[in-house]
C-alpha cells in the first residue's frame, strides 16, 4: 500500500516529522530506507495463540483473508525466527512467565501486537483471580487491536500499522525504539536474566 | 426411579434422597466409598460413567457432588458427599479406584476447594501454581491481588506428588510419591508448541523414542469462569459460554439457556427451538471442518486447512448475517434467541448443504484414502470401550471406541427426539476411527439441517421473560452434547439473581486426562497424532 494513502494516524505522522527534523545522514538514511522496505514487507509472526482470538488468526492465514498477500504468511513456531508476536488470547498467571520468556527469546528488532480485549486489558475476565490485566505490564506493546475477537480485517489493519511503524524507524544509528525498550526492560527485570 | 432409591436405602440406610430434576443422594464420608463401589459394580445400577464432580462450599460445610450415569438405561444420579474434618483440612475418601477419571476431577476439586481426597494417587493442584495461596472457589477466598500477584518469574516445579491416607487409628498421613523416577528421561512439550492444540503442556517421559509416561500440565489458560459467574446475574453469565469451547459457542449457550429456562419454568417457542438446533448443527459442521483442517496440518498435510476453512467461512457468513459476529455470537438468550433470522438464512443454508457431499468426497480423496495418513492413523492410540467409559471420554472420540454416548440420544433435549439422524459409532477406537467419526458426523448434521431448513415455523423468536430474573432455590443438573462431547452443567441457586454455584463440566478435560493412558508404548511422534485426534480445546478444559 503506498505510504500516501495512510492518513489516519497522527501518532506515526508525528514520529516521522520528528525523525525528519532531527536530520538524517544521506547514506545511512538511504540504507535505512532499503532495509526497512524489506523488513516491513516480510513481517513474520510467531504463532502464539492461547484462546479464541487465535482462531481468527488461523482464519487470517487461510485463503479468504490470506495474509500471504502482505508477506506475513510465514508463521513461525519458534520465537528465534519471528519478527513479532501476535498475542491473541487471554494471558493468565501461569502463562505470564512463559510469555515473557518467549518475548525475551525473540530476536531484535522485535514487536508485539496485543490482539483482542483480553490481551489489552483482561477483557471479559478482568475481574478474575487468575488473569493478567493486560500484557502491557509484562512486555512493551507496539500496536493494540481491539475486539473480542477482532475481525480478521482488523488484524490485517493492525499488522499494517506495525509495518508502517517499521518503515519510519531508523535501523542504523540512534534507534529511538531500542532506547524505549531498554527503559521498559530496566523497569521490569527478570531475576537472573541479563537484558 | 423408586426402586433405585430403595436399593440405595438398603445399601446405605443413613442416606437421604432429594429429588430435584436429578435425584441427589446425600451420604457422609464413612459410607461413601462402599456405596460408590456398589453403584458402580452392581449390574442393576451400573453407574459406570462419572460425568463430573462438583465441589461445593455451603459456608458451614464443604463437600462434593458426584454425578454419575448409567449409559445403558439413561439414568443420572447425584451423590452428595459431605466432607469430614475441619475447614482447614476437609477430607473425603477418593473414588479414583472406582472411576479412573475421578483422579483428575478430584484434583480439580482440591485445587478449587482444598478438599483432600484420601487415597487419591495424585493430590496436586491442577490449574493453579503450587504456591498459590488459598482456594479460589471457597466463598471466603481473599481475592486481594497482592496475595497472589502476577509474576514473571517461572513457577516452582516439583517432581513429587502427595498421597493422603488414613491409618487405622484415624490419623491422616501424607506421603510424597515421585511422578518420575530419578533415572527417567523427561522431555517437556508445550505450552508453546504448534502441535499441542493450544497452551497445554506434556511432561513426557521417554525411553528412546517410546513414550513411557505423560504428565499433563494444565492451567495455562485457566480463566476462573466459574468464580466469575457467581458475581454476575444470570443473563450476564451467558457470554462466557462462547469463550470456552469457541467452536461449540451455540451449543453451550443453548445448554445454559435451557438450564435457566428449566429452573425458571420458562417455555420457549417452537421457532426458537428450531433456530437453536439449526445453529447447533451448523456449529458442529464448522467445528468438525476446522478439526479436519488443523489435524491434517498437524500431520503435515497443510493444504487441507484451506479446503476445510472454505466451508467454515461459508458457515460463519451465515451466522454473521443473523448473529452479527463471526465468533462469540452471544445469540441464544433466556427465552429464545436474541434476534430473528436473516431473510436469506434459508437460501444460504441450502446453498451450504448442497456443497457438503462434494466437499466430504474431496476430503476423503485428499486425505482419508492417502497411504501416509493410513499408516500414521490406523491402530495408533487405541482406546477400548471400557476405558473410554472409565476415563469419561465422550463425543466423537468416545463413539469411535464403540460407546454410544451421544447425549442428543441419551438425554434427549429440545427437538432432537423428533429428528431422524444416526449416531455414528465405530469400534476400532484408534485415531483413524476418531477422525472418520467426525467426518461422518458432518453428514449427519447436514441431514438434520435438511429436515429443518424448510420447516422453520412462524412465531415469536423470544418469549417475554422478567427483566430481573430470579430463580427459585434449588439445584439442577443437565448434560447436553457439545461438538466435542458431553457438556454438563450444575446450577445451585439460593433464590437470588445470581447463581450460588455454577459448575461447568467440559468434555475436553477427561480427553486430556486420557492422553497418558493411550500414548504409552507409542512413539513420541504419535503423541501428535493421538492428541490431535482427541480434538480437545484447551480453554474448554481449563475454563
Ligand atoms: S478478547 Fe475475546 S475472543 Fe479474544 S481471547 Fe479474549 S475473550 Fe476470547
Amino acid at each position: 500500500m503506498p505510504y500516501g494513502e495512510w492518513k489516519d494516524n497522527e501518532y506515526i505522522e508525528k514520529l516521522v516529522q520528528e525523525l525528519r527534523d532531527s536530520g538524517t545522514n544521506v547514506v545511512v538514511g538511504s540504507l535505512d530506507k532499503l532495509i526497512n522496505w524489506g523488513r516491513s514487507n516480510s513481517v513474520w509472526p510467531l504463532t502464539f495463540a492461547t484462546s479464541c482470538c487465535g482462531i481468527e488468526f488461523v482464519s487470517l492465514g487461510a485463503a479468504r483473508f490470506d495474509m500471504a498477500r502482505f508477506g506475513w504468511e510465514v508463521a513461525r513456531s519458534s520465537p528465534r525466527q519471528a519478527d513479532f508476536m501476535m498475542v491473541a488470547g487471554t494471558i493468565v498467571h501461569r502463562m505470564v512467565p512463559v510469555f515473557r520468556r518467549l518475548y525475551d527469546q525473540l530476536a531484535e528488532p522485535k514487536y508485539v501486537i496485543a490482539c483482542g480485549s483480553c490481551a489489552i486489558s483482561g477483557g471479559p475476565f478482568r475481574k478474575s483471580y487468575h488473569v493478567a490485566k493486560g500484557i502491557e505490564d509484562i512486555v512493551p506493546v507496539d500496536v493494540f487491536v481491539p475486539g473480542c475477537p477482532p475481525r480478521p480485517e482488523a488484524m490485517i489493519y493492525g499488522i499494517m500499522q506495525l509495518s508502517r511503524k517499521m518503515k519510519v524507524e531508523r535501523f542504523f544509528g540512534g534507534v529511538n525504539r531500542q532506547e524505549k525498550l531498554k527503559d521498559f526492560l530496566a523497569a521490569h527485570p527478570v531475576e537472573g536474566v541479563e537484558d | 426411579m423408586a426402586n433405585i432409591t430403595e436399593r440405595i436405602k438398603t445399601l446405605c440406610p443413613s442416606a437421604t434422597v432429594e429429588g430435584y430434576n436429578i435425584p441427589v443422594v446425600t451420604v457422609d464420608d464413612d459410607h461413601w466409598h462402599a456405596l460408590a463401589k456398589a453403584l458402580h459394580d452392581d449390574p442393576e445400577l451400573a453407574y459406570t460413567y462419572l460425568v463430573t464432580i462438583v465441589g461445593m462450599d455451603w459456608t458451614d460445610s464443604l463437600g462434593a457432588i458426584y454425578y454419575m450415569m448409567n449409559t445403558d438405561a439413561d439414568r443420572i444420579l447425584g451423590v452428595k458427599v459431605l466432607a469430614k474434618g475441619t475447614r482447614e483440612q476437609p477430607l473425603i475418601t477418593s473414588a479414583a479406584d472406582i472411576w479412573k477419571v475421578a483422579t483428575l476431577y478430584e484434583r480439580e476439586v482440591y485445587d478449587f476447594y482444598g478438599i483432600i481426597f484420601l487415597n487419591n494417587p495424585d493430590m496436586r493442584r491442577l490449574f493453579l501454581n503450587i504456591d498459590w495461596v488459598g482456594y479460589p472457589l471457597r466463598k471466603d477466598y481473599d481475592a486481594n491481588p497482592d496475595i497472589n500477584p502476577v509474576s514473571i518469574e517461572s513457577e516452582r516445579q516439583s517432581d513429587f506428588t502427595k498421597v493422603y491416607s488414613r491409618s487405622a487409628d484415624g490419623t491422616v498421613n501424607c506421603t510424597e510419591e515421585r511422578i518420575f523416577q530419578p533415572e527417567d528421561f523427561v522431555v517437556n512439550i508445550g505450552p508453546q508448541h504448534p502441535a499441542t492444540h493450544g497452551v497445554l503442556r506434556f511432561r513426557t517421559c521417554v525411553d528412546g523414542e517410546t513414550v513411557k509416561k505423560i504428565d499433563v500440565y494444565m492451567g495455562y489458560i485457566h480463566r476462573g469462569i466459574e468464580k466469575l459467574c457467581e458475581t454476575l446475574t444470570y443473563p450476564q453469565t451467558l457470554h462466557f459460554m462462547d469463550r470456552m469451547d469457541y467452536f461449540s459457542a451455540h451449543n453451550y449457550h443453548h445448554a445454559l439457556c435451557m438450564l435457566y429456562e428449566k429452573a425458571a419454568g420458562i417455555e420457549i417457542s417452537r421457532r426458537a427451538q428450531v433456530i437453536r438446533v439449526m445453529m447447533d448443527e451448523l456449529s458442529r459442521i464448522a467445528s468438525h471442518c476446522l478439526f479436519i483442517g488443523t489435524y491434517c496440518m498437524d500431520l503435515g498435510a497443510t493444504t487441507m486447512l484451506f479446503y476445510t476453512l472454505r466451508v467454515r467461512e461459508q458457515i460463519l457468513d451465515i451466522m454473521e448475517k443473523t448473529c452479527g459476529a463471526r465468533m462469540t455470537f452471544n445469540y441464544d438468550c433466556i427465552g429464545g434467541v436474541m434476534a430473528d433470522l436473516d431473510e436469506n438464512f434459508v437460501a444460504d443454508v441450502k446453498a451450504l448443504l448442497e456443497t457438503i457431499p462434494a466437499n466430504i468426497k474431496e476430503y476423503n480423496t485428499l486425505f482419508t484414502g492417502n497411504v501416509i495418513a493410513k499408516n500414521r492413523l490406523t491402530d495408533v492410540g487405541v482406546l477400548s470401550r471400557e476405558d473410554a467409559i472409565a476415563y469419561g471420554v465422550t463425543g466423537p472420540s468416545g463413539r469411535a471406541s464403540g460407546w454410544a454416548c451421544d447425549m442428543r440420544k441419551l438425554q434427549p433435549y429440545s427437538i432432537y427426539p423428533e429428528l431422524d439422524f444416526e449416531e455414528i459409532v465405530a469400534t476400532e477406537g484408534d485415531s483413524m476411527a476418531r477422525f472418520q467419526c467426525r467426518v461422518r458426523e458432518i453428514e449427519e448434521s447436514a441431514k438434520i439441517l435438511w429436515q429443518l431448513v424448510d420447516n422453520i415455523p412462524e412465531g415469536e423468536y423470544c418469549v417475554k421473560v422478567p427483566k430481573v430474573l430470579k430463580l427459585p432455590a434449588g439445584s439442577w443438573f443437565q448434560v447436553t452434547e457439545g461438538c466435542r462431547g458431553a457438556f454438563g452443567l450444575y446450577l445451585e441457586s439460593d433464590g437470588t439473581t445470581k447463581p450460588y454455584r455454577l459448575k461447568i463440566a467440559p468434555p475436553c478435560l477427561p480427553q486430556a486426562g486420557v492422553v497418558d493412558h493411550i500414548t504409552r508404548g507409542f512413539k513420541i511422534a504419535d503423541l501428535i497424532t493421538i492428541g490431535g485426534s482427541l480434538d480437545y480445546i484447551v480453554p474448554d478444559m481449563d475454563r
